[in-house]
């Protein structure tokens, strides 16, 4: 499994391939098109992420050390930020988590090509991944 | 006739590029734009007046505070309200609305009802529930029905002698329902009951006529008709704002001070506490200016005719449906496509440069009156063109190419 940075280069490089916004919306619609789905058991108000005008569910488990993530929104570009972040964080472990830093987000530009919700949203999101992170380390130490 | 060419060259954003393309702005219920009109006169108060008012001695503040006034006057005179005094300059609709909900605090007891409608913005729900919260008094909601209206039949069963006080929007910020406000003041009024209208989103359509209304507290924004944000106004009758206590204490709202007792100023200045947004003010007169130079019936004819002609190019669009169709509404279009997200939809069009507002609206109970997260809502003024809704509906149709 690749570094949470090398996925993060990897993205950024991606993004910088297209010539404009609506071409990496495109992208990432076809990413929210195929995030696979989240269990259905974890689609509830216990598993929302607050600060989204969107609705999004997180769910993440400790499988062999590392962190197994999955998600689901009610909006489809939502979905396709969330697969970024899935890519980018998912199959890692707690302790690359939280020591990763997020500023392939400010490199790809997604925030500014966000309305304000939305970015403070991907912000709550990344929080709330994070946070997940926290607790299975504190079960690993 | 409109004069549309002319009318945009007033509004300098609307040369602007938003992602690369030319704006076309339909979120004008959230805010209207401002014309030079406007702006000048904002920069001519930092230029030449700025200055404190209604207490200088110096000519710079003799100059602001008549240019003040002279607003004050013009936002009476344009509303029609019988008294310059009876017009309270405030930062805008909420603020009037709490104002009011804080001075009716000392009035009301645990057997009296408020009443406000189903369609009404959260600054029209918020300080009602507070303001019972404090007094025990009971907040009753005229329902409304599937086409966006209300429903009178159940308001009539509603009110009651314990009715002290109605709170109902004029328009509908979420559906664009004009509300038939002259007969819900008239039924109130045969029970005693007072009249607050919310008038925020009326105004940059209707000019309505308080005295004839005979409506007893009437608020708007300035930032809804071509002014600047954070001023407002809160219109009521005299005798009901005598007898209110004031809602902040400070500067300007007194008449004498000691240490034992504190008498109030009169009206206005009784609820106009510290130094106010005069710029605003002023600009807000300006604003009324501005808007009765093009005259309000030929904005609303103007106005209709490119809802018609949006209405009907929405509707060919397969799966969409809109909510608020009543027979009487502002040029206001609440409308989901499919199971399409609404902000999926808006995001889209913000790409090509197209603004309009998604979500709840600041007014939740009618997303789940309608069972729905949210809406798109593309809300018209004056100086949008029917080349720019040809534009919207070649976004929604690229959008749902995109989202489908």
């Amino acid at each position: 499994m690749n570094s949470i940075e090398a996925i993060q280069d990897e993205i950024v490089e991606e993004f910088s391939l297209f010539e404009d916004w609506m071409q990496r919306y495109e992208y990432m619609i076809e990413l929210g098109k195929s995030l696979p789905l989240i269990d259905q058991a974890y689609k509830t108000e216990n598993y929302i992420i607050k600060g989204c005008q969107s609705k999004v569910w997180v769910h993440a488990t400790l499988e062999n050390e590392q962190l197994k993530l999955t998600a689901d929104s009610d909006a489809i570009i939502t979905k396709g930020i969330i697969a970024i972040l899935i890519r980018v964080y998912s199959n890692q472990s707690p302790k690359a988590i939280l020591n990763a830093n997020t500023d392939f987000i400010d490199k790809i530009g997604l925030k500014e090509h966000l309305s304000p919700t939305r970015a403070n949203g991907l912000v709550s999101m990344i929080k709330q991944i994070k946070m997940y992170a926290v607790a299975f380390q504190t079960q690993l130490n | 006739m409109i004069d549309v060419n002319k009318i945009r060259a007033d509004f300098p954003i609307l040369s602007r590029k938003v992602n690369g393309q030319d704006l076309v702005y339909f979120d004008n219920a959230a805010t209207s734009q401002t014309p030079n009109q406007v702006i000048e006169v904002i920069v001519d108060y930092y230029s030449r007046l700025n200055s404190n008012i209604h207490r200088g001695v110096h000519k710079l503040s003799q100059e602001a505070t008549d240019a003040y006034e002279t607003a004050r006057i013009k936002i009476q005179k344009h509303f029609n309200a019988a008294e310059p005094y009876e017009i309270i300059l405030t930062a805008g609709t909420t603020e009037s609305i709490n104002l009011i909900a804080s001075g009716y605090t000392k009035f009301l007891n645990p057997k009296d009802e408020l009443m406000i409608s189903a369609m009404e913005h959260h600054s029209n729900i918020v300080p009602w529930q507070m303001l019972c919260e404090k007094t025990g008094a009971h907040l009753k909601v005229i329902p409304m029905k599937l086409d966006g209206t209300l429903n009178m039949e159940a308001f009539d069963k509603l009110l009651n002698s314990k009715t002290k006080l109605v709170f109902v929007n004029h328009v509908s910020n979420a559906l664009g329902t004009v509300n038939p406000i002259k007969e819900i003041i008239n039924k109130a009024h045969g029970y005693e009951a007072l009249v607050l209208i919310d008038g925020a989103q009326a105004c940059p359509h209707i000019k309505p006529d308080l005295q004839a209304l005979d409506v007893d507290f009437y608020v708007t924004s300035a930032h809804k008709l071509c002014g600047p944000t954070g001023v407002g106004m809160l219109y009521g009758k005299a005798e009901l704002l005598k007898e209110l206590p004031p809602y902040q204490g400070g500067g300007e709202m007194i008449a004498t001070v000691t240490f034992e007792k504190t008498t109030y100023a009169d009206l206005p200045h009784k609820f106009e506490a510290g130094t106010p947004n005069i710029s605003g003010g002023i600009a807000f007169g300006a604003a009324l200016d501005y808007m009765n130079s093009i005259g309000f019936d030929t904005i609303a004819k103007y106005e209709n005719e490119l809802l018609t002609y949006c209405t009907d190019a929405l509707k060919k669009i397969d799966g969409i449906k809109i909510y608020g169709e009543a027979p009487d509404k502002t040029a206001v279009i609440s409308f989901n496509v499919g199971e399409i997200h609404p902000y999926d939809l808006g995001s889209i069009l913000d790409q090509l440069g197209i603004a309009v507002r998604t979500g709840h609206h600041c007014a939740q109970p009618v997303m789940d009156f309608f069972e729905i997260p949210g809406t798109v809502r593309a809300s018209f003024s004056f100086y949008n063109t029917f080349e720019e809704i040809d534009r919207f509906i070649a976004g929604i149709q690229k959008a749902l190419l995109m989202l489908r």
